[in-house]
């Protein structure tokens, strides 16, 4: 048998296999779509992917530039997600993202998140001791029309929910936070550079209308807006910067793997912990929209929600909200 | 497959890895324009509607002095349809969009397999920098200079975008349906290396190897061996069938 006849003998038999092919296929294309319970259908797809293997392995070599090669390397790749695609529960995955997960992240992230609330703190205080010391520069920070209405001693908060009902002002507040805590986070992708301009110009901002407030005699009245929502959106900020800073560290200092891996390691991980921020700034903007406008409020409430809430993020983060059960 | 296109390689226990082919920058252009007009169209469509409602009449601009019910029902639906499409598509269809399917890519992990949640949010998130300054710059420069095709998003999820090929389709053949004379490779292997080597090999030898794949011959005699292995390997299948097949 010459050596074409050989070839051509096997392209045959295996091109007749085209059968099995598309009932392998067939049977993937189903069962990668929904959830089975069949042990029959389980063990058909690895006999399946066993099948689609060792023909892939037969068409690379005898017909490498086929519609039978595009055919099997697409449904041995199909088989191989199917197979291999691990079973999601969204329940279970939400427990372990705030029990397990989250704790870990925020132990990982420790050093972190001191620093970058010290930085946060070092810039308040900083931009408080500039505005104090030369008033004018609030202009840096703060509106034309901001520092317009402090001047003539009122608050820009007063009369809020006059103007917006506070469901808009929520979600326009909580969007708006959300997107800050995002880009605090993404931006650490500039080698942590920009979450430390973010923070800091945050903590600049943060810093210098109390100061600026202060000298009108506002302070007091802006620590009562303030003090419901922004103990955890504060935190929040910081924790966000924490995470981008994570990131930017893993693009500088990558250890012992690539600068892609590392990234990607510290990206992934440090992820999670937004995902608690995203929900704890949910939380945030209600009390902002219904709790921190509303002069009905006294002090001592808005104390005791801003505490408590704190108090709540604080155990969401290290997951004493969801102790594990002891075997 | 293709020698300048990059292949995604996944090892697999069965000893032949996966290859995925990589979709470059056009692809991945050409499912962002898509979906990108059909979240737009979606969005602008929603608004208009619910503003019509909304308003009673023939206009669709904000009222003077909106109320909650403008924002929740008007303005925050489309915000959410354009914002969100991206990630609410790839967490419920594993990966793909509607662009990506037209496209025919889809995103899958460095296994292969479909993105985890976690990854499918943290590339969508960081589209925020893809996006940078205007129409995908970052991400387009990225997708461009990477080895693999990916924008930051992707390297920082450990994802990227490879062709499905789902639409992929073998060509019948008149011989196809002969499922009890297919012969799996394995046996069409050892038929054909007998039928090669045939001459060289001992006749009893030859003789009992051909036996062992058709089982029934215990009376017949070399050639008749021969000839019936030699059909078996044959097949039905034309030679231009396997021209046919091959692509130009």
């Amino acid at each position: 048998m010459s050596e074409a006849a050989r070839e051509h003998a096997l392209k045959v038999a295996l091109l007749q296999r085209s059968d099995l092919w598309k009932r392998a296929a067939a049977r993937t294309r189903r069962l990668s779509g929904r959830r089975t319970d069949d042990a029959l259908d389980a063990a058909s797809m690895a006999d399946d992917y066993r099948l689609l293997a060792h023909d892939v392995a037969k068409v690379r070599r005898l017909l490498p530039d086929s519609r039978s090669r595009e055919y099997l390397e697409a449904a041995y790749a199909q088989a191989h997600a199917g197979l291999y695609r691990s079973a999601w529960h969204p329940g279970y995955a939400l427990l372990e993202l705030f029990r397990d997960d989250i704790p870990a992240v925020v132990n990982w992230l420790r050093p972190h998140i001191i620093w970058a609330t010290a930085l946060f703190v070092l810039t308040v205080i900083a931009g408080y001791q500039m505005v104090h010391s030369y008033p004018d520069l609030i202009a840096l920070f703060a509106s034309p029309e901001l520092i317009a209405t402090v001047e003539r001693g009122q608050l820009w908060t007063e009369g809020l929910l006059n103007v917006v009902p506070s469901s808009v002002l929520s979600l326009q507040i909580l969007t708006n936070n959300i997107v800050v805590s995002l880009f605090a986070y993404c931006a650490g992708f500039l080698f942590g550079l920009g979450t430390l301009y973010i923070l800091g110009l945050n903590g600049l901002m943060l810093g210098a209308v109390f100061a600026f407030t202060s000298l009108h005699g506002l302070g007091d009245d802006l620590f009562r807006f303030v003090v419901a929502h922004g103990c955890v959106e504060i935190s929040v900020m910081c924790l966000s910067g924490a995470a981008g800073a994570a990131v930017g560290e893993a693009l500088i200092r990558p250890g012992s793997g690539s600068r892609g891996e590392s990234f990607q390691r510290a990206a992934l991980q440090s992820g999670k912990l937004i995902a608690a921020c995203v929900a704890l700034l949910v939380g945030s903007g209600l009390i902002e929209g219904y709790i921190s406008p509303n002069p009905v409020y006294p002090l001592w409430v808005r104390v005791v929600i801003g505490v408590s809430y704190w108090l709540f993020m604080l155990a969401l983060l290290n997951g004493w909200l969801f102790p594990r059960r002891r075997a | 497959m293709d020698p300048l296109r990059p292949d995604l390689v996944v090892d697999s226990v069965t000893g032949v890895d996966v290859a995925l082919p990589v979709a470059g920058p056009g692809a991945r252009s050409f499912a962002f324009i898509i979906d990108w007009h059909i979240r737009t169209i979606l969005a602008v469509a929603w608004y208009i509607i619910a503003a019509l409602i909304y308003n009673r009449s023939w206009h669709f601009t904000a009222p003077l002095s909106p109320n909650a019910h403008w924002f929740i029902y008007v303005v925050a639906p489309p915000a959410v349809i354009y914002f969100l499409y991206h990630p609410a598509w790839e967490i419920a269809t594993r990966g793909q969009s509607p662009g990506k399917r037209v496209a025919g890519v889809q995103t899958v992990g460095r296994n292969g397999g479909a993105p985890s949640v976690g990854s499918v949010l943290t590339r969508n998130v960081f589209r925020l920098i893809d996006s940078f300054p205007f129409a995908y710059a970052v991400g387009l420069v990225t997708c461009m200079l990477t080895r693999n095709s990916v924008r930051i998003g992707d390297l920082a999820a450990g994802t990227l975008l490879v062709y499905s090929h789902t639409d992929a389709a073998l060509v019948r053949y008149r011989g196809e349906g002969l499922s009890s004379r297919q012969l799996d490779t394995n046996t069409a292997e050892v038929v054909t290396e007998l039928l090669y080597r045939w001459d060289s090999l001992d006749k009893a030898a030859r003789r009992r190897i051909a036996r062992s794949i058709i089982p029934e011959s215990e009376a017949d005699d070399d050639s008749t061996l021969r000839s019936r292995l030699e059909q078996m390997a044959g097949g039905d299948l034309p030679k231009h069938a396997i021209a046919e097949e091959v692509k130009a």
